[in-house]
This record gives C-alpha cells, structure tokens and sequence, in this order.
C-alpha cells in the first residue's frame, strides 16, 4: 500500500488521476474501519487533511461554500445559523471524538443511505462540487449525487471539493431516530425546510430507501396546500390534519427494508411521524419569525 | 514508511510504519505507549481517545501517516511527572475504575470536558461522554468523579 500525502488541492487531483484505485481518506472514520477490518485493501491511500482548501468554508456568490474536509464539530461550532439542517444532522452524529473527525465530504464519499448530511442537504438543495484534474470543475444537485447503495456519481478521478448550500430563507428542522441519543447510525431521519422566498417546501429521507431522497410529491403537496390557504403571507396556523397528511405521503415516498436495527414498517411509521413533526416545529418558527 | 510527529512534547521518529496502519497501533506497538487501548478498532468505544493537534479523536480511526508532523497527546502526557492530576485522581477517589480498560480514554475525555467547560451540567458530561464506553461500573461512578474533579479544579484555582 502507498501512502499519498498531497498538500495542494491541484496536487491530490493530479494523484487520483495518476492512481484512480487510491482510496481518499479525510476524517477516517469510515475508511479506518474498513482497513482495521481487513474489508478493504486499497493500492494506496490518499490523504485529503493537509489540503487547505478543503478544510475552510466561505460565502460564495451567495451560497456557503463548505469545504469538504470540514468536521461535525466545525460545522456545529461555526454554521448554526448559516447551515442549520446540517447542524442539527451534525449534533446527533457519532460522539464527539468522530465528530471532531468525520466530515461532510466524507458523508459524501461513503453515500451510505443512513448517512445524516443527506436529508438536510437534500431539504436545502444542496449542490455537489466536484473537481478532477483533466475535466475541471462540475457541480452536482445533491439528488442527483447517491447513485445506489452505497455508490456517488464520482468518476474514478475525480473528489469531492466541496458542497454548496444557498443560506436559508426559513426555518429547517432534523429528526432522527436511534436507540440511544448518541453513536447511532439511524433507524430512520428526516431534513426539512421551508423555502419561503419561493414557496417551496424542502425534503430528505434517510435510511429508508436505497439512497437518500427526496418526498417530492409530499413537498409539492404541502407547498401547494400553503399557497392555497394564503398562509406564506398570513403566517397562520396549519390547518387541522394538513401536517400529519404531508407525513403519510412522506412515507409513500420511502422503500424502506428490514434490518438489524429496524422493520421496513417502523422506518415508514416514524418518518410520517417525524415528517409530520418538523414540518410542523418549522411553521411555528417560521409564524414566530414575523 | 517512517513518520515523525510530536507525543507527549517529545519528538518522535518511527520507521517501518505499514501504511493502512492506525495512530492507536503506532503508539501501542512501534512507541511503547500501551496507555491507549484497543477495544473496538472502530470508533465505538473510546478506549483509545487521545488528543491530535488539542482535539480528542479515536486514535485506532486515524492513520498513521495523517499524524506526520502533528501533535499528539496521550493519556501517558497528562501526568505530569508521575503525579496524577486531579481528574486521575479523582477516578480513583471514586471507585470510577474497575478492570480499567475504559478509564485512559475517559480520562482523555474528561480532561478535555473540564478544559472547555470547568462545571459541566450532568447531561454535558452525559454528552461529552458518549464516545466512551464502560462495560463495569454503570457510568454512576464516573459521574461522580467527574463533578469532584470539576469541584477539585476549580478549589486548585
Ligand atoms: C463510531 C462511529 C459512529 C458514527 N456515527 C455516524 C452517525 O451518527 N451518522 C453518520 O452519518 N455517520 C456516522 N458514522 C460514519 C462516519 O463518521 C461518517 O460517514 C463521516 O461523515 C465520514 O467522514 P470522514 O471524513 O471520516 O470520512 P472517511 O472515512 O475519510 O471517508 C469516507 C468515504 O468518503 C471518501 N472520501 C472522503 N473524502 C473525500 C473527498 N474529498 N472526495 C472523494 N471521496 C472522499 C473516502 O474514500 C471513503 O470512501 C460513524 C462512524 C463511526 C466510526
Ligand atoms: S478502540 Fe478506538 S474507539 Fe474503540
Ligand atoms: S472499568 Fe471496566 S470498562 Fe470501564
């Protein structure tokens, strides 16, 4: 096995070109497992934690620009505000030794169903900034991004540079159930935002599909009932039974399995469960903030 | 491959490091620094937590060869000639450690709770905890040496 070491972002593209079967490693605390295991024997690694521009996050051309090597505690610590779906998802991830580790290029990377960045960064359309050495930049939708089980729609020489999140316009919420208040890998979660500026309703379902996704219909469905009612200006209440019917169709959206840490029927109760939930946490706040 | 990284304020070269292999075996096996524990070798425990560049992580989920050129402290570092600190000393107080396979890893945690928080709430060290598991003693007595550690520190100040 080799280990590569690049300090420049130019530096760790032109070796992944180079050696495509190199195996990136940033936070570890996926790959380390796989390696400790035995699973996973990869020609070499490629350390991404000595790139500076992938360690810092920036307002870009009005969106946050978050650097795909920023930790959990990071985005905790300093994007509460600016990103916070994703700083809820973060709170709830691992401990605090992987929070100060994992991070959300990493998330990414493994595209694990159960990973919690996806649903606020789907909830946010969140955009994918991708970068090779003989292609350039190409930027990604989230949704777009987990192409199956476990599999991103990275090229073989390409990495994650960084992910692009426009501020948020209104209220985000993150649900997330496990067996106990930390070092859970989710039974099930839920992203949600409201998008205001252009009467939109954001969604994000883990761990309940093959991929993370979206309850489009469920999103359409509530954003419509809203604007009919007029309730984006008036900011009144949610009409009796208007939340939890957005949960049943977030849950007509999921294809969830049976495993070991949940029935394909309890991930479809509690996601109508927590759908129903954020969305209406998020109108309260979002009738609070006028 | 040879890396060379700061333990414990001491500068070390080590050689024939394998590639794939973790901080944690590094300084157990090539550093003679057996404090660190192997529980899990996949970030469940927290046995293993040392500091890397003023942060706890689990050392047996990072590489070898990202700890080049950083700084690393391990339980080993937190006794200061021998002499226990009062978080140390205050596990023992308590009855906190029992086969005291979890204790360096709490230790670790705990010193870093009390560096950012001096008196901690129950649910933050409840918090600050969960990456560190004990298998003997129910937790309850690790609460209590952390609140008199936290009560020792802040007499000492
Ligand atoms: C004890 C424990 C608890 C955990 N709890 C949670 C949890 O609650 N929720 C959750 O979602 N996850 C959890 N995880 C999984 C893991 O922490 C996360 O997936 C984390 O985000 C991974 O980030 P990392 O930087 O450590 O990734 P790494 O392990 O370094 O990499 C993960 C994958 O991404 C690839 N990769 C990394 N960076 C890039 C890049 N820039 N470009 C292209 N590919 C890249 C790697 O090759 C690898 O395939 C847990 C893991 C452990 C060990
Ligand atoms: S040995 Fe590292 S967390 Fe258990
Ligand atoms: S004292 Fe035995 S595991 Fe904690």
């Amino acid at each position: 096995m080799e280990f590569l070491a690049p300090t420049t972002w130019a530096d760790a593209l032109a070796a992944k070109a180079a050696c495509p079967g190199a195996l990136p490693v940033t936070g570890g605390t996926d790959v380390l497992v796989e390696i400790n295991f035995d699973r996973r024997r990869p020609p070499a690694l490629l350390d991404l934690t000595r790139v500076a521009e992938l360690r810092d996050w920036a307002p870009d051309r009005g969106r946050i620009r978050l650097g795909a090597a920023v930790t959990y505690s990071r985005v905790i610590d300093e994007l509460a505000t600016a990103l916070p779906g994703l700083a809820m998802a973060a709170r709830t991830i691992g401990s605090p030794q992987i929070r100060n580790r994992g991070t959300v290029g990493g998330n990414l990377g493994a595209a694990s169903p159960a990973g919690d960045s996806h649903p606020p960064l789907l909830a946010a359309d969140a955009v994918v900034e991708v970068a090779s050495a003989a292609r350039g930049v190409r930027e990604v939708p989230v949704a777009q991004f987990y192409t199956g089980v476990k599999t991103n729609a990275l090229a073989p020489d390409e990495l994650i540079a960084a992910v692009l999140v426009a501020p948020p316009r209104g209220p985000q919420q993150f649900c997330k159930i496990g067996t106990r208040n930390a070092m859970v890998i989710a039974v099930s979660a839920f992203g949600f935002a409201l998008h205001p500026d252009r009467r939109a309703v954001g969604t994000g379902i883990g761990s309940a599909a093959p991929t993370p996704r979206r309850a489009e219909a469920a999103a359409e469905f509530l954003a419509g009932e809203l604007d009919a009612a007029g309730l984006w200006e008036s900011r009144g209440e949610l009409p009796d039974g208007l939340a939890r019917e957005f949960g049943h169709r977030v849950r007509a959206a999921a294809a969830p399995i049976d495993d070991v840490r949940g029935s394909a029927a309890y991930r479809l109760h509690s996601l109508s469960v927590m759908a129903r939930r954020a969305a209406t946490w998020a109108w309260n706040d979002y009738r609070r903030a006028a | 491959m040879r890396i060379t990284l700061t333990v414990n304020g001491t500068r070390r070269e080590v050689d024939g490091v394998w590639e794939g292999e973790s901080l944690l075996y590094a300084l157990r096996e090539r550093m003679g620094l057996p404090g660190s524990k192997n529980a899990c070798e996949q970030g469940e425990c927290g046995s293993c937590t040392v500091y890397l560049d003023g942060l706890p992580v689990c050392s047996c989920l990072v590489a070898a060869g990202q700890a080049d050129g950083r700084e690393v402290t391990t339980v080993e570092g937190l006794s200061a000639d021998g002499e226990l600190r009062p978080v140390q000393q205050a596990f023992l107080a308590c009855g906190a450690v029992q086969c005291g396979f979890c204790t360096p890893g709490l230790i670790v945690s705990t010193h870093d709770l009390l560096e950012r928080n001096p008196q901690p709430s129950d649910p933050e060290i409840r918090e600050a905890l969960a990456g560190n598991l004990c298998r003997c003693t129910g937790y309850e007595k690790i609460m209590d040496a952390v609140r008199l550690a936290s009560r020792a520190q802040e007499r000492a100040s």
